[in-house]
């Protein structure tokens, strides 16, 4: 069973930089208590070989790791959300059967993992919770890569874990606000009125971490 | 497209990214980032601080039976469509607003409004609503207020009022505090796309009473 069919480590990859190998991955991302290691970027780096191994390999064994970890935060965001907990169950295994379903969608040099599950999970909410059809942007004249750059995947990947941090490190009222916004609790009118919500201070932490995916973008 | 001017505000993308906006604000949130990278840009790194957010949760745990019920899903090849948009086509709208309108420019069932301006409501859920407005040049859409947010995005032509001149791919963020008279310009009829969360409030009389018969 090969799984590293496109993340394959290079022969001049830099050392350290593993990437998956079946092995499960022990996280500590409780709110706030995130550390910058390069473990954290191995993390997200083994989760797009998991989803990559679905992708060419069906690997059930990668699922159940991919599912292991990330369903019970699906669920919980979906409770958050408004869901009953039978609900956020149900629509949790369908956002997994679709991350199974579309693996081949999944672009790490544009992503991560967490962002794209997220997306996913969020389009089932507005479905299922708002009873909305979601309209989507078109796609970029030029379209999705055929086979992502292995360099703008890991730097896309590190980025986002930076962006994590930054997001941990700030005040707990200011996290907890930019949290209830994306749970649903504040209005469109109450972000845009600002009340302590620290919109100029998440942009700016964004852009510190996530340059390269505006380059990629734009 | 590139000298887009009017962007979308940090709220919107946020509320957009999040999933939290209503159904008629989205339309206009993604038809506008279909004509602008600037905007399409800034919502990838929203959706990545919804991704991170979604992290931290604390986990909450699934059925026992959860994988197994998952891979039955599978097999059962469901139709969940993830984020995957369509491409552009030839006519003036992108590919979201194509979709409501089931079709381009000609496909638009215009209505009389009063002044030469003609319009299309589109059908969304009712915590908004948005519609397709056709000015021609040189008309002013009569004075008015806003009790609510008012988005409006240019798809065709430009318009100016007391704030700005907005052309095709600007969007207009209107709120209680604006009053305003959009006039088309001279040389080309304007055609918008815009939506609202409350109904507008006309200055004069007789728009009052228009407004009655024709749900502005």
């Amino acid at each position: 069973m090969s799984t590293q069919t496109a993340f394959a480590v290079k022969p001049d990859a830099p050392a350290g930089i593993a990437l998956y190998k079946g092995a499960a991955t022990k996280v500590s991302a409780k709110g706030g208590a995130r550390i910058l290691t390069t473990e954290q970027t191995t993390k997200r780096m083994a989760w797009v070989g998991q989803v990559t191994a679905v992708r060419d390999n069906k690997d059930k064994a990668a699922f159940a790791e991919l599912f292991a970890y990330f369903a019970p935060r699906v669920k919980s965001f979906l409770m958050k959300s408004g869901a009953s907990p039978d609900l956020a169950e149900e629509c949790t295994q369908e956002v997994m059967a679709t991350l199974w379903n579309k693996a081949h969608l999944f672009d790490p040099t544009k992503a991560s993992v967490s962002t794209w599950i997220f997306t996913i999970a969020r389009n089932r909410k507005i479905d299922l919770l708002r009873k909305q059809k979601r309209p989507e942007p078109e796609d970029l004249p030029w379209g999705p890569e055929a086979e992502p750059d292995q360099a703008d995947a890991l730097g896309l990947q590190q980025e986002t874990e930076k962006l994590g941090q930054a997001l941990a490190t700030l005040p707990a009222e200011q996290r907890k606000l930019i949290e209830r916004a994306y749970f649903g609790e504040l209005s469109h009118s109450e972000i845009a009125a600002e009340t302590g919500l620290p919109l100029g201070t998440i942009k700016s932490r964004i852009r510190l971490a996530l340059d390269r995916l505006r380059h990629a973008m734009k | 497209m590139k000298q887009i001017k009017h962007h979308l505000t940090d709220s919107l993308l946020m509320g957009y990214a999040a999933g939290t906006l209503p159904e008629a604000f989205n339309l206009v949130v993604a038809t506008h980032i279909s004509m602008c990278d600037t905007c399409r840009a800034a919502l990838a790194e929203y959706e990545a601080v919804g991704g991170e957010v979604m992290l931290d949760v604390e986990p909450v745990t699934m059925a026992e039976d959860a994988l197994a019920a998952t891979m039955a899903l599978i097999d059962n090849a469901p139709k969940f469509d993830v984020p995957k948009a369509k491409e552009h086509g030839k006519g003036i709208f992108p590919a979201p607003l194509r979709d409501y309108v089931k079709g381009d420019l000609d496909s638009v069932k215009w209505r009389r409004v009063g002044g030469g301006v003609r319009q299309m409501v589109l059908e969304t859920s009712d915590a908004a609503s948005v519609r397709l407005l056709y000015i021609p040049a040189g008309t002013a859409v009569p004075d008015h207020g806003h009790r609510g947010t008012e988005l409006t995005l240019v798809l065709q032509g430009a318009f100016v009022d007391e704030t700005d001149r907005f052309a095709a791919g600007d969007v207009e963020i209107a709120n209680e505090d604006l009053n305003h008279t959009p006039v088309a310009e001279q040389g080309m009829d304007c055609i918008c796309l815009a939506a609202t969360d409350a109904p507008l409030a006309f200055n004069g009389l007789m728009p009052r009473i228009a407004q009655k018969f024709i749900g502005i």
